[in-house]
């Protein structure tokens, strides 16, 4: 009996044994007093001619300076870039973007996956599991995507900009050792959560499995945060010196004024693209099965996803906001670039984008009100919603100066127009804005209403006090927006626009709250999943598409804002591509990448379908006869 | 694969349409800086002033900011008589400088920006008394001294004023040619030997080594005798400390921010060694 035991806990000290050894013998180089290269090599003793004094040493002292001495940020010259006959900047763009855009969906899905669980477990609706699960089967091949393009992107860059490289690995020294060991915690979490989902579906082990997805997500953010400071470094670096040698420890060196602004705002736009692009999955199923079954299933998870993509993306431009002003408070002048001089154009494209985003996801809700009769009460609003998106689209992408010949100026008796010019600038873009999203909430709002009636006695009081909210802060929107924005200074100009962000936040804050409470119990309409019309689900095409051009657009502002230095102030770029491209080529590259992506999504469906088809056994002719 | 042909025609045509929007923008690169030569035999006050226009609204990036209203996140110093202005602003009792005239106030505000912050120009929260301008000697910028001095030039000129700031001097150009600045720049990578040190941080220029000969500063041929190794070095870390007699304060004050730390130890080593 004891000796079967002994057998059984043998191979565990063993093995922790074995561990324990293999692991102090690879840390042995790390200890004090024999991190030098000289003191590991020494073994080799001097060498000296025969005959000769011995040659004189070099002083131990001097050499140990020489160690401590930090490393100014090199300054390479043009001939030290590898030239392979294309542009570099282009190849690290394209796979920098394509790795950034998977990178994006498989860290974003995982979230609402958890949080779609969750729902799961807490309401016992099986539907709500069985739908993450499936989220996480289209989006498995992902990860490897996101690596192969994660690894190509490195070589890339050690290839074509060696002295950058060079300098990065120096200031981030061991974390990138820390980032490469975060993959392995991240491959061991998203295949046991993955292949566990059916092992671990019930009772104590439903919860094995949700910590599982935590660890999951807890190690996809790590490596993202991580990735982050290597951005941000190279916007405003912090824990170096003037002359870019390090100063601080890891830790300042990746705490600088940017770090947290862009964390937030990838972690609100990865969720919004990856719902975006599983919508999409969940559509193009939709049309291509007439199955009533599947198709109300689709519809159900086209609906689920395109929910995930507006209610994140509704608070996007408020995390924007911030991290425009941490970048207006770092370096005015990077501001500067960026919203008022070479890129400016640009917004007006983000104009486009965002209003596709938001017209798309209006449109949705609103083909989306025919699966409730209860909708009938509120489709007279919709024309009105509408008409507000529109105006309010086409102010956004007013231009405030327009390329104008002389002749068109004195025709025009002026570089700006009476009307563009008042509407190109920030504060009517801001009415704009804060009204679309306030417009989109109320969709929002009312999609959710269509099938529920309430059954508070204070519905009418209410519903008296959502509408007060929304008329309030309209007015409120506009009144800051007009006033402070063309009767004082850009001081007050700036600091109304805050204000106006908080009306908008206290509609969607109090509308939920209000919602809420007042349809706590409510009677429930007969929902019927499926009876939607085929056009809508080109919304759902639309919405990833707008989101990964945009995706590459304000990533390629968020790069050139360091106009020709690689670190911003510390380390110039001397390469070729060392200007801020034209808008045209930029478009042209984004349009690339973008259609490289959607090429690779298909690809990764693809794949995820190919694991529910079996082949048939062929029919041997004759057998049996 | 009908539908597949529909979606995907729907999502790339949508792409089209984004990408041929950017066609109809204007279309300007922003290129870098690029390092102009001057030549002094022929520069006259006019060039000087035309050059100091450009640098305003180009390399050292001034437009950005300074626009006039409503757009300006800086005064509108395009627009205003800023000779006219200095006077104003130097008598103000907010200001903390220790410019005597137009030119002096106008370079003090690129290069300490913080000693007179224009009334509600301040940073936000600072009450106008920090500026949100960048130093302009420093990056991104990087305007030499004889840049600066351009500007300063074209400022008093454009409002008809008199410009009071000299042509650059050969000392100055000296100091441009030897500063690291864009493709010519030379590595700024620590020094290896005390002969790089000296020649990163142009001594030689002022300093002759070879002879007591006067330059701009002191020969050095013999200094390893008049001072000791101490000495040395703090004559480069604060040359104004103890002046050589009948030398002007010329000699610069930031080597101390500027050298690593081996690099002044070779040069001080070297010329503790020069005994005549």
């Amino acid at each position: 009996m004891m000796h079967g035991k002994f057998i059984k806990l043998f191979p565990l000290p063993l093995l922790l044994m074995l561990l324990f050894l293999g692991i102090s013998t690879a840390l042995q180089a790390a200890e004090p007093g024999v991190s030098n290269v000289a003191d590991r090599i020494a073994p080799v003793g001097r060498i000296q001619l025969a005959g000769e004094p011995p040659l004189e040493a070099e002083s131990e002292v001097a050499a140990a300076e020489e160690a401590v001495e930090p490393m100014a940020a090199p300054r390479p010259m043009r001939s030290n870039y590898p030239d392979i006959g294309v542009s570099s900047r282009a190849i690290v763009w394209v796979l920098a973007q394509l790795h950034l855009f998977f990178g994006a969906l498989v860290l974003a899905v995982p979230l609402f996956v958890l949080i779609i669980e969750l729902v799961g477990l807490f309401t016992g609706d099986e539907r709500y599991d069985d739908m993450a699960h499936e989220f996480m089967k289209i989006s498995l091949t992902g990860f490897s995507i996101t690596a192969i393009f994660g690894g190509s992107l490195t070589l890339a860059l050690f290839l074509l900009y060696p002295d950058f490289m060079a300098y990065m690995m120096h200031v981030f020294g061991a974390q990138l050792l820390v980032y490469a060991g975060l993959f392995f915690f991240e491959t061991f979490f998203l295949y046991t959560y993955y292949y566990g989902w059916n092992a671990f579906r019930y009772g104590n082990k439903k919860w094995v499995h949700l910590s599982l997805g935590l660890m999951l997500n807890a190690s996809g953010l790590t490596i993202m945060v991580l990735a982050n400071s290597w951005a941000t470094f190279m916007m405003a670096p912090s824990g170096v010196n003037e002359v870019g040698a390090v100063v601080g420890n890891i830790w300042e060196v990746m705490k600088g004024p940017l770090w947290n602004p862009i964390n937030l705002h990838r972690f609100i736009a990865n969720i919004a693209f990856g719902g975006a692009v599983v919508g999409a999955y969940a559509a193009f199923k939709f049309l291509s099965t007439n199955d009533p079954e599947k198709r109300a299933h689709y519809d159900w998870m086209g609906y689920t996803s395109n929910f995930i993509a507006i209610l994140a993306f509704l608070p996007l431009p408020f995390a924007g906001y911030w991290l425009m002003a941490e970048i207006y408070a770092y370096s005015q002048q990077m501001g500067i670039t960026a919203m008022g001089g070479i890129l400016a154009w640009l917004f007006i494209l983000q104009a486009v984008l965002i209003g596709t985003i938001l017209l798309a996801g209006n449109f949705y809700l609103w083909a989306g009100m025919s699966r409730t009769d209860g909708s009938e009460r509120y489709k007279w609003l919709v024309k009105f919603i509408a008409l507000v998106l529109v105006v309010t689209f086409l102010i956004w992408i007013t231009p405030h100066t327009l390329m104008l010949s002389a002749s068109e100026i004195s025709l025009l008796g002026g570089t700006h127009h009476s009307i563009l010019g008042p509407l190109g600038i920030m504060p009517a873009k801001n009415i704009a804005v804060n009204l679309m999203l306030i417009v989109t909430f109320l969709s929002f709002q009312l999609y959710r209403r269509s099938d529920k009636v309430a059954t508070v006695s204070w519905a009418p009081a209410g519903n008296a006090l959502m509408v007060a909210i929304y008329v309030v802060a309209i007015a409120n929107i506009i009144f800051l927006g007009v006033y402070y924005g063309y009767f004082t200074n850009t001081v007050y100009k700036v600091g109304s626009s805050v204000a106006q962000v908080v009306s908008t936040l206290v509609v969607i804050i109090s509308g939920i709250i209000i919602d809420t409470l007042m349809f706590k119990n409510a009677k429930i309409l007969p929902s019927h999943w499926g009876r939607i019309p085929d056009r809508a689900q080109y919304a759902l095409f639309a919405l990833p598409i707008a989101f990964t051009w945009l995706m590459g657009l304000m990533g390629y502002v968020r790069s050139s804002v360091k106009t020709h230095w690689h670190v911003y102030t510390v380390m110039k770029d001397n390469s070729p591509d060392n200007f801020i491209p034209a808008i045209a080529y930029a478009g042209n590259m984004i349009t690339l990448v973008t259609v490289l992506f959607l090429l690779c999504l298909l690809f990764m469906f693809w794949v995820a379908n190919l694991s529910e088809t079996r082949q048939v056994k062929p029919v041997t002719a004759g057998k049996g006869a | 694969m009908k539908i597949l042909f529909k979606t995907l025609g729907f999502s790339l045509g949508l792409t089209l349409v984004f990408s041929l929007l950017t066609y109809l923008l204007p279309q300007m690169k922003g290129e870098a800086p690029v390092d102009v030569k001057v030549d002094l035999g022929s520069l006259t006050m006019d060039d000087f002033v035309a050059l100091g226009e450009d640098l305003f609204k180009n390399k050292g990036t001034c437009t950005l900011c300074h626009k006039p209203p409503p757009l300006g996140r800086a005064p509108d110093i395009q627009g205003e008589d800023m000779v006219a202005l200095s006077a104003e602003r130097l008598a103000d009792e907010r200001y903390q400088g220790e410019a005597k005239d137009a030119a002096g106030y106008i370079l003090e505000s690129m290069l300490d920006p913080n000693k007179y912050v224009v009334a509600t120009w301040g940073k936000k929260g600072s009450n106008d008394s920090e500026s949100p301008m960048p130093v302009v000697d420093k990056a991104p910028i990087e305007l030499s001294s004889m840049e600066m001095d351009a500007i300063t030039a074209w400022l008093q000129a454009k409002d008809g004023n008199e410009v009071t700031v000299a042509l650059p001097t050969a000392e100055e150009a000296a100091e441009v040619a030897a500063a690291p600045a864009g493709e010519s720049a030379a590595t700024s990578a620590p020094a290896a030997t005390a002969d790089e040190a000296m020649a990163k941080y142009a001594c030689l220029t002022c300093h002759a080594m070879d002879s007591n000969d006067t330059l701009v500063g002191p020969g050095l041929v013999d200094v390893g005798e008049r001072l000791t190794a101490d000495e040395i070095r703090q004559s480069i870390l604060d040359p104004n400390a103890v002046m050589v007699e009948g030398f002007p304060p010329a000699m610069p004050a930031d080597f101390g921010t500027k050298m690593t730390v081996n690099e002044l130890q070779m040069i001080v080593d070297f010329l503790a060694e020069k005994k005549g």
